[in-house]
C-alpha cells in the first residue's frame, strides 16, 4: 500500500508490520469486520420483527396460531442454538430449492431424494449455476441472515412476550374503560409501555447476537473467523512477500479484543437508552429520575 | 431389530474409541444414525459434568473475590468475568487452541492442552465459572442483612461465617440461575468439534456426528432432530437432578419462600 513496501525484505521490523497490515488480504479481513456489523445491523430489526410476531402469535385469541407461536419460542431455546444454525442453512436452501423445483419443473417424474442425493431440475437451482460470484455470496449471506433472524426471533418473541405480560393490568382495563377496542388497546396503550419492560431483556440478546456473529463461520460465510485462520497460518516466502510463522493467535486475540470492545461500547449504550427509556415511566427507575429532576 | 443391536454394540462407544473403527459411509439406517448421535453424547456429558464440578469452586471463589472490599482481589475477579462474558466462546475456544499449540511447540508438557479433552475443557471450565460467578456474586449480594446479623450475634465470624450461613443462603438464593447455567453450559458444549479442536480419529460429540451425517446424506431433517431429542432429554435429567438439589437446599423453607426454578437459559455465549 505504501511506496516503501516494495522490497519487504529489507525493512525494518514497524515499517515491515505497517506493509504487512496493508496488503490486500488485510484489506478482506477488515472488510470482514464490515460484514459483522452488516449482519448486526441487518439481522437485529428482522429478529425483533420475528420476535414481535411470535410474541403477538403467542398472545393471540386464536388457538392454533397461539399454540405455533409458543411451540417456536420453546424449541429453539431448548436445543442448542449452533445445532439450529447447522440446520437452518441446509433446511432453507432445500426448502427454497424445492418450492422453485415445484413452481418451474411440473412436469419432472422422478423423486427428488434419491439415496444420499438431493435433486431438482436444473431451473430450480439457487443461485443459477451460471450467476456471477457475487450472487452466490449475497444468497449465503441472505441465507446466514434469516437463520440468525429465526432463532433470535424466537428469544425475542420470548422477551417480548414477557414484556407485554409485565405492562401493569391496570393500563389495559383504564384502555377498555375508555371505550377501546382491544387492537387499539394493544396499539396504543400495550405496545409503548411494554418496552421498558423488555430492554433489559433485548439488551441482554443484542450482546449475545454480538456473541453469535462468529458462527457466521460454521454457515460458510468468509467471516472475520474465516480470516484470521487464514491469514494467521504459518506462511512461507515461496507463497508472499511477507513470510511469518503462525500468528493464528494473535489474529484471535484481536478478534478477543474487538469484541471485548465492542461489548463494552454496547453496554454504555444501552445504559443511556434505557435511562431515556424509563423517562415517565410507572416504574421505579421512572419514579428516581422525577425525583432527581424536581 | 437384531441389525440394530449389533449397530449398538459397534458404535455406542464409538465416541471414546471402543468398536467399529470405521463410520459408515453410504446407506445410514436410523438406527445406526441415532445410536452415534447418542454416542457423540457422552462427550457433551464428559465436558458438561467435569466443567461444572471444577467451575463451582472457582466460581465461588470468583464471587466472593468481587464482593471483597480490596481492589487487588476485586480488579482481577471483575477483569477475568468481563474477559469471559463479554467474548464469545466461539473465539474463546479459536484463541485457546492456538495458544496451545503455540506453548506446545516450545515446551512439551503442553502436549495433551491441545486434545479436545483437556484444553476445550479447560476453556469451558473458565467460561462457566466466570458466567456462575456473576450469578454468585449477585447472589451473595442479595444474602439477607438479618441472616449475617444473626451470625455476629452468635459470635460466628470469618471462615464458619461463611461456611455455614452466607455460603448455604447465597447457593439456595444463585440455585435456580445456576441451573439455567448448568443446561446453558451443556448447550455449549457442542461447539468444541468446531473451534479447531480436532476430533481425533472422527471421535466427535453428537453435533460433530449429526453434521457428518447431514453432510453425507443432504437430508439435514433426520440428524439435528434426534440431537435435538437428546438435548431436550438430557435437558430434562438436569432440570431434575437440579431440582432435587434446589429442595435439600431450601428444606428448612415453608413452601411459598422457596426460590422457584424457571426455564431461562441465557441462550448463548
Amino acid at each position: 500500500m505504501f511506496s516503501y513496501c516494495v522490497d519487504p525484505d529489507s525493512l525494518e521490523t514497524l515499517a515491515w508490520m505497517s506493509c504487512y497490515l496493508t496488503t490486500g488480504v488485510h484489506m478482506s479481513f477488515y472488510m470482514a469486520f464490515l460484514k459483522v456489523l452488516g449482519l448486526l445491523a441487518v439481522t437485529a430489526p428482522v429478529a425483533l420483527g420475528f420476535g414481535f410476531l411470535g410474541a403477538m402469535a403467542a398472545r393471540s385469541g386464536f388457538g392454533p396460531l397461539r399454540w405455533f407461536g409458543k411451540t417456536y419460542i420453546a424449541i429453539v431455546r431448548g436445543v442448542p442454538d449452533i445445532a439450529f444454525f447447522l440446520f437452518f442453512v441446509i433446511a432453507l436452501d432445500q426448502a427454497l430449492e424445492w418450492l422453485r423445483h415445484k413452481a418451474l419443473c411440473p412436469d419432472w417424474d422422478m423423486p427428488i431424494r434419491q439415496g444420499n442425493d438431493f435433486i431438482v431440475c436444473q431451473a430450480a437451482k439457487l443461485p443459477a449455476g451460471s450467476a456471477p460470484e457475487w450472487i452466490h455470496e449475497t444468497y449465503g449471506f441472505a441465507l446466514a441472515v434469516i437463520t440468525f433472524a429465526i432463532v433470535f426471533g424466537a428469544f425475542a418473541a420470548n422477551v417480548l412476550f414477557g414484556g407485554m405480560r409485565a405492562v401493569p393490568h391496570a393500563q389495559l382495563e383504564t384502555a377498555a374503560a375508555y371505550g377501546m377496542t382491544p387492537r387499539q388497546t394493544f396499539w396504543r396503550v400495550l405496545v409503548p409501555q411494554m418496552w421498558v419492560y423488555a430492554l433489559p431483556g433485548l439488551s441482554n440478546l443484542w450482546m449475545v447476537l454480538i456473541k453469535a456473529t462468529p458462527l457466521l463461520f460454521l454457515l460458510g460465510i468468509e467471516d472475520i473467523v474465516y480470516w484470521a485462520r487464514e491469514l494467521g497460518g504459518t506462511k512461507t516466502s515461496r507463497f508472499t512477500d511477507y513470510p511469518h510463522g503462525d500468528w493464528r493467535m494473535w489474529y484471535f486475540l484481536a478478534l478477543l479484543v474487538f469484541y471485548l470492545a465492542f461489548t463494552k461500547v454496547s453496554e454504555i449504550a444501552l445504559e443511556k437508552l434505557m435511562i431515556r427509556l424509563t423517562h415517565g415511566q410507572a416504574t421505579t427507575g421512572g419514579e428516581a429520575q422525577r425525583r432527581a429532576a424536581s | 431389530m437384531s441389525a440394530c443391536l449389533q449397530t449398538i454394540q459397534d458404535y455406542a462407544l464409538r465416541s471414546i474409541g471402543i468398536g467399529e473403527r470405521l463410520l459408515p459411509r453410504s446407506d445410514f439406517t436410523l438406527c445406526e444414525q441415532v445410536v452415534l448421535i447418542g454416542s457423540g453424547m457422552i462427550w457433551n456429558i464428559y465436558f458438561g459434568i467435569f466443567a461444572l464440578i471444577i467451575g463451582f469452586f472457582l466460581a465461588t471463589g470468583l464471587a466472593v473475590a468481587k464482593g471483597a472490599q480490596n481492589p487487588w482481589l476485586r480488579k482481577p475477579a471483575e477483569w477475568f468475568i468481563f474477559l469471559f462474558r463479554g467474548s464469545p466462546l466461539f473465539i474463546q475456544f479459536f484463541f485457546a487452541y492456538f495458544f496451545f499449540l503455540n506453548l506446545k511447540s516450545s515446551i512439551e508438557f503442553f502436549d495433551p492442552f491441545t486434545a479436545a479433552w483437556l484444553g476445550a475443557l479447560i476453556v469451558l471450565f473458565l467460561n462457566t465459572a466466570a458466567y456462575s460467578g456473576e450469578i454468585f456474586y449477585g447472589a451473595l449480594r442479595s444474602v439477607p442483612k438479618g441472616d449475617v446479623e444473626a451470625a455476629d450475634a452468635y459470635g460466628l465470624t470469618g471462615w464458619p461465617r461463611f461456611k455455614r450461613i452466607i455460603w448455604p443462603t447465597m447457593l439456595r438464593l444463585a440455585w435456580p440461575a445456576y441451573t439455567n447455567e448448568a443446561i446453558f453450559l451443556f448447550h455449549a458444549t457442542t461447539l468444541v468439534y468446531f473451534s479447531g479442536f480436532p476430533a481425533w480419529q472422527q471421535r466427535g460429540d453428537a453435533l460433530y456426528y449429526a453434521s457428518y451425517f447431514a453432510d453425507k446424506t443432504f437430508n439435514p431433517f433426520v440428524p439435528y432432530p434426534i440431537l435435538a431429542g437428546y438435548f431436550i432429554l438430557f435437558t430434562l435429567v438436569i432440570v431434575g437432578v437440579f431440582g432435587l438439589i434446589n429442595r435439600r437446599l431450601n428444606q428448612h423453607l415453608p413452601g411459598e419462600a422457596r426460590a422457584k426454578f424457571q426455564f431461562r437459559p441465557n441462550l448463548l455465549r
